[in-house]
């Protein structure tokens, strides 16, 4: 049999969704369903001062209108689950329903349940709300200032937390330093835009007392968890399906009102409640990305050695805490200011901020493309005032390959690394001396070429337990399986991880039927029900294939191990003399007395003939918690020209070189780093929020929010290197989020350094064109440069 | 106020009442049962409710129920089954061309008007067809090298034709 580890095998979810027989939550149709829409604020912020539902209790269809004051006593406000310690977080109530007071436009205020969709986006219209308007800010670091408008009572200046991170000595670095660089950095907001919008579909038996929400979820269990405390329903009570999931990045995992606003209303009309938001609601309440306000600096020796890294960080919030949000900026930003560099000094400063936005949490990369930009952005700013070439002076600073596991400033111990291999790599592609040479030559012609480079390392595989608990993340990071063998050799298996695009139906049958030694058609793979999985953590943080990946290999591990007891009870063997050999257990040196995998799987079923003391049935459950986060890395290169006459940006050639250890399914691995560089694509060159002065999202639909297109997209050139990971036994790292860390920075890098002539140090993406001209203009009035490249 | 409207879609007349202001996806989706046409927006951009009318892309979204009758209609359920996969179907599969799916349905029917003008578009053709279609999960690059593989399928299959 062929290797199946590592083979590029199709992917076995993929018939049910290229035949339109896959099911989505807005799918799902009970028997006796009605519809839910929302109310909701048109102000950022205000006082609600009257609501007036009787128009809509009286119209056609309509089963029932809920408020806020209707809802208040019956349910716990949305719970934050992520309490960072020591940065005296603040997280104010927010309610499922607003009850005296708006924050944020797209804040639910009512919610109409009728007999058809129609009917109940029709009473919407009828409900009648007095506001009085107060003032709002949506930039976080004016929201932090005094005098700003206050959003919480109980938190003042808005600020939900400053917290520091510190390792050796930043002021003293910065002060004997003989180069310093800074930069003031806009993270613009960004809409996650998974192409499915969020749903859900709530059926309560009241009979038996048991909630079934199916619902657009990244982890079902944490879903399961935050309603049963939002509900006050008993955990056993509530089965949470996350069917077939379309996208997430990070927006469907935090708890929503919406979805526990469903399941009251099923519990309260014993119907089954559907919601679905459409694309418009979708990007005025599903969580965004992003949003800091970053202010930068870096510090070294003359010949390039970085010495320094401080920031100051306004992160915004939104109006409210969602689910993971102060953990983002924080945890999975702040930590890894070292990126894959031996930076002896840093000092970070991070304010979370309220605003009178929609609630930010992660999306694609949470907080870490926000680090991996502005190290990346910074490391090439160190390198131009100091007058070296940027790939020399990431050389000569990273973490050298022989000191792993290596701990960085921050208390970090990265686990393993061969950032320069993968450098090597990728500079293979391209003719660096030459690029260089033909970039002055066209300067000279006005043409702009320009290179980036980013070698990014990133935290992922989340992550240990103990960890999890001691940064204040309000539930486990292992994860599960469920192996179960059935008498014809058939393998299901149960998991904790609850994929949604990601293919582990495929890899993970991968990981089985290489332990097993069977086709990979014999083994299915079940998630996304907590009726039926084992208690696991869900699929972000580019966590599945590291941890819940390993509680699928050592399950199999544990259900081969009985297997092999029961082969040498059949052969009257000793175990020891067995060995797995070509999918059988034989004796070594007589390789006809053997038993191939079904053989035994039949045998452990009927249970007729075991071995003394051991129990019938062949099944093993196990709880992975990894002893480490993993942390990949890679080296990515983007080539652009740009237009200096119109600031168009065009990326010519974009290489991606990514090491997430060996890769169970490259075609797989693949694809993900295509999905994730270009989400930072979008990030760098065209995506942004806009909300105008008094907080209206002026990006509220897909005609004002620049998604990539394909025709915007250029072609993208993959290549690999392999350093395994020590803390999980197939040696994996996450490959989800990869792209999206490294890719923002790698074309911010390429314009500005095509724009070198012009004396450009910084532009804040998205770089459009309109942004890039106005750069070139203001650096052609200000004199920096003459645009020849001979300054 | 409702009326009755007889669709034909997939080969079959299917009558069913709806509001005059029923959107074509809607219908298809609420009424006919035919969910594997999807809903990405409200603006008729994502093209995750593509179908084909007379045989060529159309929004689903952005057509009344009642503008389609008397129209051929062709949805994703229509192009082919799980053991007869349509060559479109067969090379999304084959070249990773899909990941959460919720575009596909959509990028498939598009791709088969594409094919139909253009059987053998460049990857630049292929990228500007799919103007109205977004993908947020595959960065487009095995959508293209898909929807070229099943170029490539259909047009062998046509000169295997032309010679039997
Ligand atoms: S739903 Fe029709 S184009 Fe988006
Ligand atoms: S595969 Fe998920 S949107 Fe295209």
């Amino acid at each position: 049999m062929p290797t199946i580890f590592g083979s590029a095998i199709k992917r076995r979810e993929d018939p049910r969704l290229i035949t339109g027989s896959a099911t989505y939550t807005d799918d799902v149709k009970l028997p006796g369903m009605t519809y839910a829409a929302f109310l909701r604020s048109p102000y950022a912020h205000a006082k609600i001062t009257r609501v007036d539902v009787s128009a809509a209790r009286q119209a056609p269809g309509v089963i029932a209108v809920y408020t806020g004051n209707d809802v208040k006593d019956k349910a716990v406000p949305v719970p934050c689950a992520w309490n960072v310690p020591n940065c005296e977080l603040k997280i104010p109530h927010h309610h499922l329903l607003a009850c005296d007071t708006v924050r944020y436009a797209g804040d639910g205020v009512a919610m109409v349940v009728a007999e058809t969709r129609a009917q109940a986006r029709d009473a919407v219209d009828l409900i009648d709300v007095d506001y009085d308007p107060l003032p709002a800010e949506v930039d976080p670091e004016k929201a932090a200032q005094a005098g700003a408008p206050q959003f919480h009572a109980d938190v003042p200046n808005n600020i939900a937390f400053k917290w520091v991170v510190a390792g050796g000595d930043a002021a003293g670095a910065f002060e004997r330093a003989e180069v310093k660089v800074q930069l003031r950095i806009v993270q613009q907001r960004l809409l996650p835009t998974a192409m499915e919008p969020r749903a859900a579909v709530a059926s309560y038996n009241g009979g038996s007392g048991q909630l079934t929400l199916w619902v657009t979820s990244q982890n079902p269990h944490i879903h399961r968890f935050l309603c049963s405390v939002m509900l006050k329903l008993p955990e056993h009570r509530i089965r949470v399906i996350a069917p077939e999931v379309g996208g997430g990045f990070g927006s469907k995992i935090p708890a929503y009102p919406d979805e526990a606003m469903v399941s009251l209303a099923a519990m309260d009309l014993g119907r089954p409640v559907k919601w679905t938001e459409d694309r418009s609601e979708n990007y005025k309440v599903t969580i965004h990305g992003r949003d800091h306000i970053e202010h930068v600096e870096m510090c070294g020796t003359r010949d390039g050695r970085i010495t320094g890294l401080r920031t100051r960080v306004y992160a915004g919030l939104g109006a409210y805490a969602s689910t993971a949000a102060p953990g983002i900026p924080t945890i999975l930003h702040g930590l890894v200011y070292s990126g894959a560099y031996t930076i002896p000094n840093i000092e970070g400063t991070v304010y979370g901020v309220y605003t009178s936005g929609a609630p930010v949490d992660a999306y694609r990369g949470a907080g870490r493309p926000e680090a991996a930009y502005l190290v990346e952005r910074l490391v090439d700013t160190f390198a131009r005032a100091a007058h070296l070439d940027p790939v020399d002076v990431r050389r000569k600073n990273f973490i050298p390959k022989d000191k792993f596991p290596y701990t960085v400033a921050t208390g970090l111990i990265y686990d393993s690394g061969n950032y320069e291999a993968a450098l090597d790599r990728a500079l293979e592609k391209i003719d660096y001396k030459r690029f260089r040479e033909e970039q002055q030559a066209g300067w000279k012609d006005g043409k702009y070429r320009g290179i980036g480079l980013v070698s990014y390392i990133e935290i992922c595989g989340l992550g240990p337990s103990q960890v999890a608990g001691a940064v204040g993340f309000g539930g486990g990071l292992y994860d599960s399986a469920i192996v179960r063998v059935y008498p014809t050799g058939m393998v299901r298996v149960y998991i904790g991880a609850s994929p949604h695009g990601q293919g582990e139906e495929t890899t993970f049958a991968q990981i089985v039927a290489e332990e097993f030694g069977i086709p990979v058609e014999t083994v299915e793979i079940v998630h996304g029900d907590t009726d039926n999985t084992p208690q696991g953590w869900g699929t972000y943080g580019s966590r599945s294939t590291a941890v819940c990946g390993s509680a699928v290999k050592v399950a199999a591990e544990r259900v081969k191990e009985k297997a092999k007891k029961i082969a040498a009870h059949l052969l009257e063997a000793n175990e020891a003399d067995l060995e797995w050999k070509d999918g059988k257990f034989a004796v070594k040196g007589s390789p006809q007395s053997a038993r191939a995998f079904g053989e035994l799987a039949l045998a452990a079923n009927v249970g007729w003939n075991m071995p003394p003391g051991v129990e019938p049935g062949l099944e093993a459950t196990a709880f992975f918690d990894p002893t480490n986060f993993v942390y990949p890395f890679g080296t990515h290169i983007c080539l652009v020209e740009v237009d200096a006459d119109t600031g168009k940006v065009d990326v010519q050639r974009y290489i991606a070189v990514d090491d997430c250890g060996p890769q169970i399914n490259p075609m797989i691995v693949q694809g993900q780093i295509h999905g994730g560089v270009v989400q930072g694509l979008g990030e760098a060159l065209q995506e942004i929020a806009i909300y105008d002065e008094s907080g209206q999202l002026l990006t509220g639909t897909m005609m004002d929010y620049a998604v990539p297109k394909a025709s915007q997209m250029p072609h993208i050139e993959t290549d690999h290197t392999v350093t395994p990971s020590p803390v999980n036994p197939l040696g994996v790292k996450g490959c989800g989020e990869a792209g999206t860390i490294a890719s923002a920075a790698a074309v911010v890098n390429a314009v500005v350094d095509a724009l070198q002539p012009f004396g450009i140090s910084h532009i804040d993406k998205p770089l459009t064109p309109a942004r890039v001209w106005a750069a070139i203009q203001a650096a052609k009035a200000s004199g920096a440069g003459n645009g020849k490249g001979a300054h | 106020m409702q009326r009755s409207v007889t669709l034909s879609v997939n080969g079959a007349e299917r009558s069913v009442r709806v509001e005059p202001r029923a959107l074509l996806v809607h219908v298809l989706r609420d009424e006919l049962n035919l969910t594997g046409t999807h809903i990405g927006c409200d603006t008729s951009q994502c093209g995750a409710c593509t179908v084909l009318i007379d045989g060529r892309a159309v929004k689903s979204c952005t057509v009344l129920a009642v503008q389609a009758e008397g129209s051929p209609i062709t949805t994703i359920e229509g192009m082919g089954r799980a053991d007869a996969l349509h060559p479109l179907q067969q090379s999304f599969w084959e070249k990773h061309g899909l990941q959460c799916g919720f575009c596909t349905p959509g990028m498939i029917m598009t791709a088969a008007d594409l094919l139909q003008r253009n059987p053998d578009p460049s990857d630049d053709e292929i990228r500007h067809a799919l103007e109205g279609n977004l993908c947020r999960c595959t960065g487009y690059v095995n959508i293209v090298a898909a929807i070229k593989d099943a170029a490539a399928t259909v047009r062998a299959g046509r000169s295997a034709g032309a010679a039997a």
